[in-house]
């Protein structure tokens, strides 16, 4: 069962609730605020789960995705995107980049909980 | 556009009716003050840039001089038969209807104006909500906070043992996003009642924000010119730096000085004799000035008066200036249409593109374009290659007699373009979405 999530979140605030949210739960939690060198951030630690927002500075979520899935590392770690809620473009666009999950913002603690258990297989 | 023998007696009755001496009318439109007098007195025919120039002063339509009020009103009823697909309007018996029913016939042509008028709005505010940077990123903020604000109350309210260093931080986190939301809500209802205010002028960008500024100024800046005085030039300082955001006053500054560059080397009054010389024809008045051919361009969007358009883009297709003309919609944000003759003269830098375009639309309309494209080597051999290009668009006043001959169908952006089967299409329209048949 895998104990590891990678996040990459902007906004220092959400970073701290879901830190806290999935400590609690038992999971080893490491994050990154913008999109500069992400995936390799990503292959040097091998998490179990990636949660990616869709808008950061320096590089969009879909190019860090594109990336993760270009490389023979990363291709199949499972990644959960945060979209704007209502933004069905964006979904389909994330879903063709190879995203797993989605789930919009406001998102409820309980629903990235469940996605995060979801994805690893816990 | 037809004049008739009393164009003249139309202007003088609008100078004098605004309050304007003869001088001040002649001077503002760059022609001599005699010339203007034989022009009242139906002296003299008026060329279509001089009528143009005249009208600006005037704050009315070319079209509206040279027809008289009845000619405008005839000329709406028939853009109306136009546009009403599915209906056959009797065109052949418009002046009758106009002389035997005045009234009707105000109405009818004020909602077929009115109609123009709220498409062209529907289609900037499409254009606004589908691509403004500002408002995406604006919107994004908020929804972080309150993703924010979601997760941590619900961490305080599930009841559960929290240490109490998490809960305190939890509970700074709160108050610091509250004021963030605070804040950015009461920045979004700023925009949105800017929106509202400024929905004709569709200022929202910084680059809008200059773009209205100068179109307020009549797009005349008599300050620029060499031989202006301190205190001209002073208040075109001061309009620049009474500008709302920072960035467009910084625009506004650095135009500012480009255009004054551009005057020093070609100062309208001799700018001006020129274009009566050789036309609007950015490659031959480049020559004519030995001047960059993309200043030209600028210059030519500083004529007073002037009916025609200038769009400016980067070595991207980014668009950068713009001076609009009615019925050639140029997008706000985003790309325009790829197909535009300007992007032809950025893929074949230095050779003068020209071409009849026809903008879609509800009554598509013809223009005649001259694009130019220019390269710059600001930083020598070893740096980059800049490219700039620039699209003059000149209404087809040769239109009606080439009706049914070749012209380019173009439209603003994809977004925001109804033309069916474009070969360059690159996202699908709302348009066409939300279009009715036999509408």
């Amino acid at each position: 069962m895998g104990r590891h999530v990678f996040v990459i979140e902007d906004e220092p605030n959400i970073i701290e609730a879901i830190r806290f949210i999935l400590t609690r739960d038992g999971w080893e939690v490491t994050t990154l605020a913008d999109g500069i060198g992400a995936e390799a951030a990503i292959r040097a630690v091998m998490p179990d789960v990636v949660i990616l927002d869709l808008m950061l500075p320096g590089r969009s979520g879909f190019e860090i995705l594109a990336g993760l899935r270009a490389h023979a590392g990363t291709r199949g770690v499972p990644v959960l995107m945060l979209t704007a809620k209502g933004q069905a473009r964006d979904r389909i666009e994330a879903e063709r980049a190879g995203a797993d999950r989605f789930l919009s913002k406001p998102f409820a603690n309980t629903d990235i909980l469940a996605a995060v258990r979801e994805l690893a297989g816990a | 556009m037809p004049m008739t023998a009393l164009t003249g007696s139309r202007v003088r009755e609008r100078r004098l009716a605004l309050g304007l001496r003869q001088a001040e009318a002649a001077r503002a439109a760059g022609i001599s003050a005699s010339y203007l007098n034989l022009i009242e007195h139906n002296r003299r025919r008026i060329g279509p840039e001089v009528l143009a120039r005249l009208a600006g002063v005037l704050g009315t339509e070319a079209a509206a001089l040279a027809e008289g009020a009845e000619g405008v009103l005839a000329a709406d009823l028939r853009d109306a038969a136009g546009a009403a697909q599915g209906m056959r309007p009797e065109v052949e018996r418009i002046e009758e209807f106009v002389g035997r029913y005045p009234g009707w016939a105000e109405l009818a042509a004020a909602q077929h104006r009115r109609l123009g008028r709220l498409e062209r709005t529907v289609e900037a505010l499409s254009d606004r909500m589908t691509q403004d940077p500002h408002l995406s990123a604006a919107l994004h903020e908020l929804l972080s906070v309150v993703s924010s604000v979601r997760s941590t109350a619900a961490i305080l309210a599930e009841g559960e043992e929290i240490e109490p260093e998490w809960r305190a931080r939890f509970h700074a986190n709160l108050h610091g996003d509250a004021e963030r939301l605070a804040s950015g809500a009461e920045a979004l209802v700023a925009w949105l009642d800017a929106t509202g205010e400024a929905a004709e002028a569709g200022i929202g960008a910084p680059q809008e924000e200059v773009e209205a500024w100068v179109q307020e100024m009549g797009w005349h800046l008599p300050g620029l010119e060499p031989r202006a005085g301190a205190g001209a030039r002073a208040a075109l300082a001061d309009g620049a730096g009474a500008l709302a955001s920072g960035a467009a006053r910084q625009i506004a500054r650095d135009w500012l000085e480009q255009a004054g560059r551009d005057a020093a080397a070609m100062p309208m009054a001799e700018f001006g004799a020129a274009l009566e010389q050789v036309g609007p024809d950015p490659v031959r008045l480049a020559d004519r000035f030995g001047a960059d051919p993309i200043a030209v361009f600028r210059r030519l969007a500083l004529v007073p008066g002037a009916r025609w358009g200038v769009v400016i883009c980067d070595g991207s297709g980014t668009i950068t200036f713009r001076r609009p003309l009615e019925g050639f919609a140029l997008p706000r944000f985003g790309a325009a249409c790829p197909l535009w003759p300007l992007y032809a003269a950025l893929g074949r830098p230095m050779v003068p593109v020209q071409a009849v375009v026809e903008m879609s639309g509800r009554i598509p309309r013809r223009f005649r374009t001259h694009a130019f494209c220019a390269l710059r080597f600001p930083r020598g051999y070893g740096g980059p290659q800049v490219a700039e290009a620039a699209m003059l668009i000149l209404p087809d006043e040769a239109g009606g007699a080439r009706a049914g001959g070749a012209a380019l169908a173009v439209g603003t952006s994809c977004r925001i373009c109804p033309q069916a089967g474009c070969a360059a299409r690159r996202e699908p329209s709302i348009l066409a979405e939300i279009a009715v048949p036999g509408m």
